[in-house]
Order: C-alpha cells, then sequence, then structure tokens
C-alpha cells in the first residue's frame, strides 16, 4: 500500500489539503435522498474508508488470504507477517510495544476482555490476585461513559460482589472531580474513564486521574474510542494502564479492535476468551496458555482487517495527527458557534474548544431529534439522533436524546454552515421558529 | 420535499394537538414502553368493558415523551381503537403493523385505518416504524393485560412496567 501523496510533516499544525483527502473517500462522492450530496457527520459513530485502506484489505484477501499463526504454507507466513506487521504498526500509532497491543473484535470487547478478566482472576491463581475484586471493592466509573464502559462494570460488580462508584458530570458537561479524594480510596480496584466523551467532546485529565489511582493502587483503564482517532495518543504520557479503541472509527475496517496493556499486568492477567491460538499445551485435564498477547487473541486471528487498520494508520500519520486535531477543532469551534447562534438551540458539554474534541451534540426546542435528524437526512445531512449509548449521561442533563454531528478528516466548513442552515429549515418545518 | 410523504399534514396536526393525552381513570391496565434505541416512553392506560357478551374498549389515554411520529401515532390509535371491540380494534392494530412493515408496498385498507393510513410514508423509512408502533404495542400489552385481570372495574390494578424488547 501507498500513503497519499498530499502529505504533511506530522509535527507542523499544517492545514489538510481536503480536496486531496475528499478524493480518497469514494462515498463521498455518492448523492442521498432528493439528489442531494453526502455531508457524513456521523463518524462518532463510524468513520468512512479512504480507498488506501479498501486496497490494503483487498490486497490481502486477493493476494494472501490464509490463517495467520497456522498452515504449513507460504500464504500463511504471509498471513502471519501481515497481522503481526500490522501490530508493529498499531504499536507505533500510540507508542507501544508490539507485544502491549492485543487485538480484539472491538473496543467493547477490549474493554469487556479487562472486566472478564478480573473476575476470573479470582480463580487464576495467585499471579492475578491483584485483578481479583470481591465484597468490599469498589469499582470506579464515571456518569460520562459509553455503554461499552459502564455497563461491563456494572456487571463486574454483579459477579463478583464489589460496589460501583462514579463520578458525576458539571453542568457543563465536564467530570465533577470535586469528590475524587472521597471516590478513589484504598477499597478502589479499578477506574474506567472515558479518554473523550462521544457526546459532549469533553476530555477528562485521565493522567491526573490515573496518578490519583495508582497512589491508592488501583488500576486505571481508559476508553480511547473517541480519542484514537482524532488527536496524538501516545500511551508513554496517558497515564492509564490500559487503553481501547476501535479500527472502525478511525478509517480502519469493522471487525477489529485494539486493547493496549501495560506489558506486566497484560503478563499476570487471566485469558478472556479461550480457544484456539492462545494456548501452550492442552490436556484433557486441563491447559495452559501463551504469553500476551497471544494468550488474549483466542480464534484465528483477523488479519484482513489488521492489514486495513494498518493501513488507516499510515494514512492518519502521513495526514499527521496534529494536523488531523487541528482540523477537528476548527471545525468544532465553528459548530459551536454556528450552532450556539441559533435560538432554541442548546449545546450540551463545553462551548468552548479548550478540552473538548469534535463531538457536538444538541437539543432543538420543540423538536424532538428524530425529527430534526429526519429533515437533516432529507438535506443529504448523516447525523446521530438518539442518547449515543451514554444514556445516564443524557439522564444526567435531564434529556432523553440529543441531535450529534461529529467531525474527521474529511469534513468541511461548508459542511458546517449547511448544518446550520438544514436546524434552521427543521425549525421551520416544525413551526418552532 | 418527498419527506412531506412521512411528515403528513393529519401527522403534524396529530403532534401538536394529541388526542387522549393525559393518564384518566378509571382504567384497567398500564403499561410503560420504551424504546430501547432513542429512549422514547409512552405510558398507556386502557379501560375495557363488555359489549353484548364481548369485550371492548371503553377509554385509552396516554402520556408519553417522543418524536412527532411516536406521539402523532399514539393518538391516532386511541381514537382508531376506542369503541371498537377488542377484536375489531386488534384487526386494526394487525393492519397497522402490515402498513408499517410494508417499506412502502402496501395498499392500506382505509376503511379500516381510518386517519391511520397517513403513516403509510413513514413505512418508507425503517429507522422511524418503531417511532410509530411504540403507541400500538403499548395499547395491545394493556389490553391484554387488562383482559387477563378483571374486565372493567376500573381499579388498574394491572399496572406493568415493560419495555419493549424487540
Amino acid at each position: 500500500m501507498t500513503a497519499p501523496s498530499h502529505v504533511s510533516t506530522p509535527q507542523a499544525a499544517v492545514p489538510l489539503d481536503l480536496e486531496a483527502v475528499r478524493a480518497d473517500f469514494p462515498i463521498l462522492g455518492r448523492a442521498v435522498r432528493g439528489g442531494n450530496p453526502l455531508i457524513y457527520l456521523d463518524s462518532g459513530a463510524t468513520s468512512q474508508k479512504p480507498r488506501q485502506v479498501l486496497d490494503a484489505e483487498r490486497d490481502f484477501y486477493t493476494m494472501h488470504n490464509s490463517a495467520a499463526h497456522r498452515g504449513a504454507h507460504l500464504l500463511g507466513e504471509e498471513a502471519t507477517d501481515a497481522y503481526e506487521g500490522a501490530r508493529q504498526r498499531v504499536a507505533a500509532f500510540i507508542g507501544a510495544d508490539p507485544g502491549e497491543v492485543v487485538f480484539t473484535k472491538s473496543a467493547t470487547e477490549a474493554l469487556n476482555l479487562v472486566a472478564y478478566a478480573m473476575s476470573n482472576a479470582a480463580t487464576a491463581g495467585p499471579e492475578a490476585a491483584r485483578f481479583a475484586v470481591g465484597p468490599g471493592d469498589e469499582v470506579l466509573v464515571t456518569e460520562m461513559e459509553h455503554h461499552a464502559n459502564l455497563v461491563p462494570w456494572q456487571q463486574l460488580c454483579q459477579r463478583t460482589g464489589a460496589t460501583l462508584r462514579w463520578f458525576g458530570v458539571t453542568p457543563d458537561g465536564r467530570l465533577d472531580l470535586s469528590r475524587a479524594d472521597e471516590l478513589i480510596t484504598g477499597r478502589t480496584k479499578v477506574v474506567a474513564v472515558t479518554h473523550q466523551s462521544n457526546v459532549t467532546g469533553a476530555v477528562p485529565p485521565v493522567a491526573e486521574i490515573a496518578a490519583m489511582a495508582h497512589a491508592r493502587g488501583a488500576l486505571v483503564v481508559a476508553d480511547g474510542a473517541q480519542s484514537v482517532p482524532h488527536r496524538p495518543v501516545d500511551v508513554g504520557t496517558l497515564g492509564a494502564d490500559f487503553l481501547a479503541f476501535s479500527s472502525h472509527k478511525m478509517l480502519g475496517p469493522s471487525g477489529i479492535g485494539v486493547l493496549w496493556g501495560r506489558r506486566e499486568l497484560l503478563e499476570a492477567m487471566p485469558p478472556f476468551i479461550t480457544g484456539g491460538s492462545m494456548i501452550e499445551v492442552v490436556r484433557m485435564e486441563g491447559s495452559t496458555f501463551l504469553p500476551p498477547p497471544e494468550r488474549f487473541e483466542a480464534g484465528v486471528p483477523p488479519a484482513a482487517q489488521a492489514v486495513g487498520l494498518s493501513a488507516a494508520c499510515d494514512y492518519l500519520d502521513a495526514l499527521g495527527m496534529q494536523n488531523v486535531a487541528a482540523h477537528e477543532e476548527a471545525l468544532t469551534a465553528h459548530a459551536l458557534d454556528a450552532l450556539g447562534a441559533i435560538d432554541g438551540v442548546r449545546i450540551l458539554g463545553p462551548l468552548t474548544t479548550e478540552d473538548r474534541g469534535g463531538a457536538v451534540s444538541f437539543t432543538v426546542a420543540d423538536v424532538h431529534p428524530h425529527d430534526v435528524g429526519q429533515i437533516l437526512d432529507e438535506l443529504g445531512i448523516a447525523v446521530r439522533a438518539d442518547h449515543h449509548c451514554a444514556w445516564p449521561l443524557h439522564r444526567a442533563f435531564g434529556i432523553q436524546a440529543t441531535t450529534r454531528a461529529t467531525f474527521y478528516v474529511y469534513n468541511t466548513h461548508d459542511e458546517v454552515e449547511a448544518l446550520a442552515e438544514a436546524v434552521r429549515q427543521a425549525q421551520r418545518f416544525f413551526g418552532a421558529a | 420535499m418527498e419527506i412531506e410523504s412521512m411528515y403528513r399534514e393529519i401527522i403534524l396536526d396529530h403532534y401538536r394537538n394529541p388526542h387522549n393525552k393525559g393518564l384518566r381513570e378509571p382504567f384497567d391496565a398500564e403499561v410503560h414502553h420504551v424504546n430501547p434505541l432513542c429512549g422514547d416512553e409512552v405510558t398507556l392506560r386502557v379501560a375495557v368493558k363488555d359489549a353484548g357478551g364481548e369485550p371492548a374498549v371503553a377509554d385509552v389515554s396516554f402520556d408519553a415523551l417522543g418524536c412527532s411520529i411516536s406521539q402523532a401515532s399514539a393518538s391516532v390509535m386511541t381514537e382508531a381503537v376506542t369503541g371498537k371491540t377488542v377484536r375489531e380494534a386488534m384487526e386494526i392494530s394487525a393492519a397497522f403493523l402490515g402498513l408499517m412493515q410494508s417499506r412502502g408496498n402496501a395498499e392500506p385498507d382505509e376503511d379500516l385505518l381510518g386517519d391511520a393510513v397517513a403513516f403509510e410514508g413513514v413505512s418508507k423509512y425503517p429507522a422511524r416504524v418503531k417511532c410509530a408502533l411504540l403507541g400500538w404495542m403499548a395499547w395491545k400489552d394493556a389490553t391484554a393485560r387488562a383482559l387477563e385481570g378483571q374486565v372493567g372495574d376500573g381499579t388498574g390494578q394491572q399496572v406493568a412496567d415493560t419495555r419493549e424488547q424487540t
């Protein structure tokens, strides 16, 4: 695969060449309802894929397809090299060691992997003791989590008798850390926190929370599904012990996600999903397991998806993650201004781009989000309109649902203007303006 | 706009001025249904009566938080089923379900459905079909519960908090 030619250096905050970027995404050329051109503002749910990623996956299936880590043949070697090469590529993308990168099905599975490993720790011997939780122990989450970083921890508590506690949110949609000393205690075994809210865009101070948690001996799990695709993330300065993210939200294929974990933790952690590929010796009486990352990768590896994800890392690094972040920050500032200027529009979360990513969720007085979304759809604008898998956060704001626009490398300022105009049109249609 | 095939004037009228909104007594069953996709919810009460040896729908009232389609559909439903025998009302409900699942390819029976035919356009937008069905499914559930209990005693003892599983 080749990197896009319209590249800039990773360090400089250079504007993206949007025409060239958009030309890499075939889907952006299609017309949708009413013959309107597609304005895709739903990348927070899933991103579109550039041809470089599609070509890489197709090339794997066309030329090298076979089962990685198996097969006494050339294709097996090639598939293994492709899969392990992808692991190295993803590791480099987040500043990690390849041995600390576990491929999962999704970010959701990566978070479940840690939660299930913790309940499996009760019966996994002395090495795993530090992961074990039980009655009297506490699991700390936040009210702004996506369901994927909330429900697995609720279930862990249900299985083990541990107690779930949580940080609330401030009225402007940031994490309320005022009770941190009360919440992070010697009883806290694990703190699970988002690295960027998928609803308000708020970026919690994960490193600061991690320092407090580590001082009390707790593990820290960060949900990077909305951060890793959109800004430079380096696990060396992250502070957390684990980081979960998804390929499909960062220009890569669906069906593969990543769990990064500190080596010494992964080495002591019992497996979650078991079966082929992850075993050392299997006898009828019982089995032993491979070291990480293979211990956590049962089944035939998703090599084609890993290759696609690797190509997505190439594509993003060629653009430069600093430049990606700067582009999205400009779009977000524009959207906060343009939507904020409309009477009846209420934006959830921070109203400036400080410690805030590019998810802009809002309500429109007297027009339900479904109805806003429907009018936008009719105009070719794809957004999400519901609780965005963050029901407790919506409840904290006293609302049922919001309309959410999310931005990525291919979005333009004209599209932000079109969004604001379409919201006004929805207001007129429903007689709310 | 093509979208006017969905947001027919009659639907917008029912949305702005919903009929039978506000929970009333007496009732024989009350249910609470939620659309897990978007969090829209409806609380609905049904009173049944005896109509010549056959159960009939005496009254339907509801309270709901939701989009125009779910609100208007619940309103139209209350008008469509009230006063009918339960058997007739279930036929109307089945016809409405069929219309919603038609992807815009049905020939709806206007005599049977009345104002509910206005929702034909919604069936072309699969993501909105659940919105349109929320009130109808709540009514069906409440009525079944009312019939399981003592018909027409108006005590509201059949109160259920159920969630739509589909």
